[in-house]
């Protein structure tokens, strides 16, 4: 069943899970340890720190599944193993 | 309103229509509010008023039950599998969304300021979790629930006990918290005391579920959706406009923070609303643990990974979970926006002078609530049920002006008051809790659907009869619904602990019990049978053991000293130590025993690729 096709489609696959992964720890985790200092900037009367976990990350989440369906998507196609 | 669901039992010609039949609903629904506020300035009482917007929409979500029963295997578990991406988006939005999310989490944000984020980050960001590494694995293997796929993956029945064992544990718990907040909403705004009112709840439920399995609990979240979503949005917008002219509350927040940490200032109060790692003892370590456990837990709950197991493709399932994703996102995002605007409101009224004398004048609500149970509401450290109790309660500590700090509010209570708070008509509180009532009942038919199927599929028909016929498979399941909606429905009457916290332990469970086995089924050829049965029972044991003996201890008695928190980390991340544990014993016993048959490493090769047949096909005749 390891044909060379599947391991590149898998590698693939697995390329695009890692960086969404990454995306995930930076917007869930890393950019809210900086929540002091982003704080003392403020728009609309938004601290930047307070708006990122309130809106700003949540965003980010929704665009991000979006684009991944679609990359997933394109990568099945190109290897050939997507539904008909 | 009975014609517009009245093609719920046809297939392909309601699937193709959807979006017509819940374009009438939504416009029929809005028809009904404004028939409401007619009502309402006509003089109908305001209890009244409640019973018709609480009753209305049961029976609406009870006639699509209905219409939608099925004696059909397939169409019982997993809705025929004909879900299209964006309507299964939007039942998973309903499904997920419980009473925790409608009636709890706004309230948390109020008290909890920036601290209570940590539940709206873990709420959404599990979702990543959800589309990359799990769903659209489990929608190719074709599992009717949870637990067929351990079995399948981890060869035998032992693994899928243990599956049965956390998928129950984690789903009951959390469906005790959905009856809770049922029997909330009825004794306020119906006015039946809180140990009736869960039973009353439960029957809402009960239909909408027991005939038509997941189809029927499909169709009814849409319905349930397209409710919460309008009463969640129309107060906080109703707010918003009142207070600074626009009506976009979520862009308006920054000038509600902006005047919040003003009047904070003005009333000497030195924690901010929106200083970070200060309120309820969330320090940073506590509030990533949250979050951690939270997302984790996301990608583990069987209720909600069974939502993607409906649509017609693998392909599709990725897209619904980036559906499901925007709509949850929808009411995530507008929740601060709401806590800001009532913090800012009840900020704003304390600093228009308020004593003891005066507050029954100027705030009578909080009487109200007062009355429906004495520990919503409570004035200088006293149940504030009429201005003798609270002038006696505020005598005895010195207080003669109120300060904020005097006021105490219940987390729970805080969305369903918010429209008397702010002198709204009545009629919007009965839409608040409408809406509330759609959010418990729509998670509710999800988690006891998800316990029923464990049961009736995996116990009774893979474990006790494997020749048990479909109808009699389908009886044993709504029997099994039944009385676990009962026993859950007496835990909930005893009011365990307050909504948001029984939610957040169900997502520890599941996370410490299920998510090593399930992640590294799919992206780990080397687990095994072995691996998974030991990591599963040392994930989920440390988990419930730490929940258990740090809220009850070991006499199990509430009251008495409990176990010392570990690092002082808060019960509710409990999977904080069931996760790593698990999936160490996962790894290491997996290594020390043997690798996985050649069959089943082609099996998970077969797993990782959309295209082919799906792996478990169900005999459904």
């Amino acid at each position: 069943m390891a044909t060379p096709d599947r391991v590149s489609y898998w590698n693939k696959t697995k390329g695009l899970m890692f960086t969404m992964l990454g995306l995930w720890v930076f917007f869930g985790y890393v950019i809210h340890m900086f929540v002091e200092q982003l704080n003392t900037i403020v728009i609309f009367g938004f601290p930047l720190g307070f708006y990122m976990a309130a809106q700003g990350s949540l965003i980010a989440f929704v665009v991000m599944l979006f684009w991944f369906a679609r990359r997933q998507n394109a990568i099945d196609e190109e290897h050939g193993v997507h539904e008909d | 309103m009975a014609n517009t669901t009245s093609t719920t039992a046809g297939g392909g010609d309601f699937t193709s229509n959807l979006g017509r039949i819940y374009g009438i609903y939504t416009g029929g629904f809005i028809a009904f509010i404004i028939l409401m506020a007619i009502l309402s300035a006509m003089g109908v009482e305001n209890v009244v008023i409640g019973y018709l917007f609480m009753g209305f929409t049961i029976v609406i979500y009870a006639v699509i039950g209905i219409l939608s029963r099925t004696m059909h295997v397939g169409e019982y578990y997993v809705a025929g599998r004909r879900v299209p991406a964006l309507y299964n988006g939007m039942a998973t939005g309903a499904d997920w969304m419980s009473a925790a999310s409608f009636i709890g989490m706004a309230g948390s944000l109020y008290l909890l300021g920036y601290d209570g984020l940590g539940f709206v980050l873990g709420w959404t960001g599990g979702y990543v979790l959800v589309a990359i590494l799990v769903a659209p694995y489990l929608r190719k293997f074709g599992a009717y629930t949870v637990p067929d796929f351990l079995s399948a993956r981890y060869g035998g029945n032992l693994a899928r006990f243990i599956g049965v064992i956390v998928l129950f544990s984690c789903s009951f718990t959390y469906v005790v918290a959905q009856i809770f907040g049922t029997g909330l909403i009825s004794a306020r705004f119906l006015g039946i005391d809180f140990n009736v009112a869960v039973y009353v709840g439960l029957a809402g439920i009960l239909v909408c579920s027991m005939l038509g399995g997941m189809r029927a609990v499909t169709w009814t979240q849409v319905a349930q959706y397209i409710v919460l979503i309008i009463a969640y949005l129309i107060p906080v917008i109703w707010m918003s406009t009142v207070k600074t002219g626009v009506p976009i509350p979520q862009l308006m927040q920054g000038q509600a923070l902006a005047n919040i940490t003003a009047l904070e200032t003005a009333q000497g109060i030195t924690v901010h609303h929106i200083t970070p790692f200060v309120h309820g003892g969330y320090d940073a370590k506590n509030y990533f643990l949250l979050i951690l456990c939270l997302m984790v837990g996301t990608a583990s709950l069987p209720h909600v990974l069974m939502r993607y197991f409906t649509t017609p493709s693998v392909r599709e399932a990725r897209v619904s979970v980036a559906w499901s994703l925007l709509f949850i996102f929808i009411l995530y995002f507008t929740a601060p926006a709401y806590a800001a605007f009532a913090k800012w409101t009840m900020l704003d009224l304390v600093a228009s002078g308020l004593t003891p004398e005066n507050i029954a004048e100027k705030a009578g609500w909080m009487m109200r609530w007062a009355a429906a149970d004495n520990t919503l509401v409570q004035i200088c450290g006293k149940a504030a049920t009429d201005t003798a109790a609270i002038v006696a309660a505020c005598a005895e500590k010195g207080v003669t002006a109120l300060s904020f700090a005097d006021i105490n509010l219940n987390a729970d209570m805080i969305v369903l008051a918010t429209p008397e708070m702010a002198g709204m008509p009545y009629v919007i509180s009965g839409l608040v809790a409408a809406g509330g009532l759609a959010a418990a009942l729509s998670t509710a038919d999800g988690l006891l659907l998800a316990i029923a199927n464990a049961l009736s599929h995996d116990i009774y028909y893979r474990m006790i009869d494997q020749n048990a016929p479909t109808s009699r498979r389908l009886i044993v399941s709504r029997i099994l619904l039944v009385m676990v909606a009962v026993l859950a429905a007496y835990v909930a009457s005893t009011k365990p602990s307050d909504i948001l916290s029984m939610v957040s332990w169900a997502f520890s469970l599941a996370a410490g019990g299920l998510f090593p086995a399930l992640v590294l089924g799919v992206w780990w050829k080397r687990a095994n049978s072995a691996g998974a049965v030991a990591g599963m029972i040392a994930g989920f044991g440390i988990t419930i053991f730490y929940l258990v003996m740090t809220q009850y201890g070991a006499d199990l008695d509430k009251a008495t000293p409990n176990m010392e928190l570990w690092w002082g980390v808060k019960n509710i991340s409990s999977a904080t130590f069931g996760l790593p544990v698990g999936f160490a014993v996962m790894i290491i016993v997996s290594l020390l025993t043997r690798a996985p048959s050649r069959d089943m490493q082609d099996f998970i090769e077969e797993i990782r690729v959309p295209r082919g047949k799906q792996m478990m096909e169900e005999k459904t005749a």
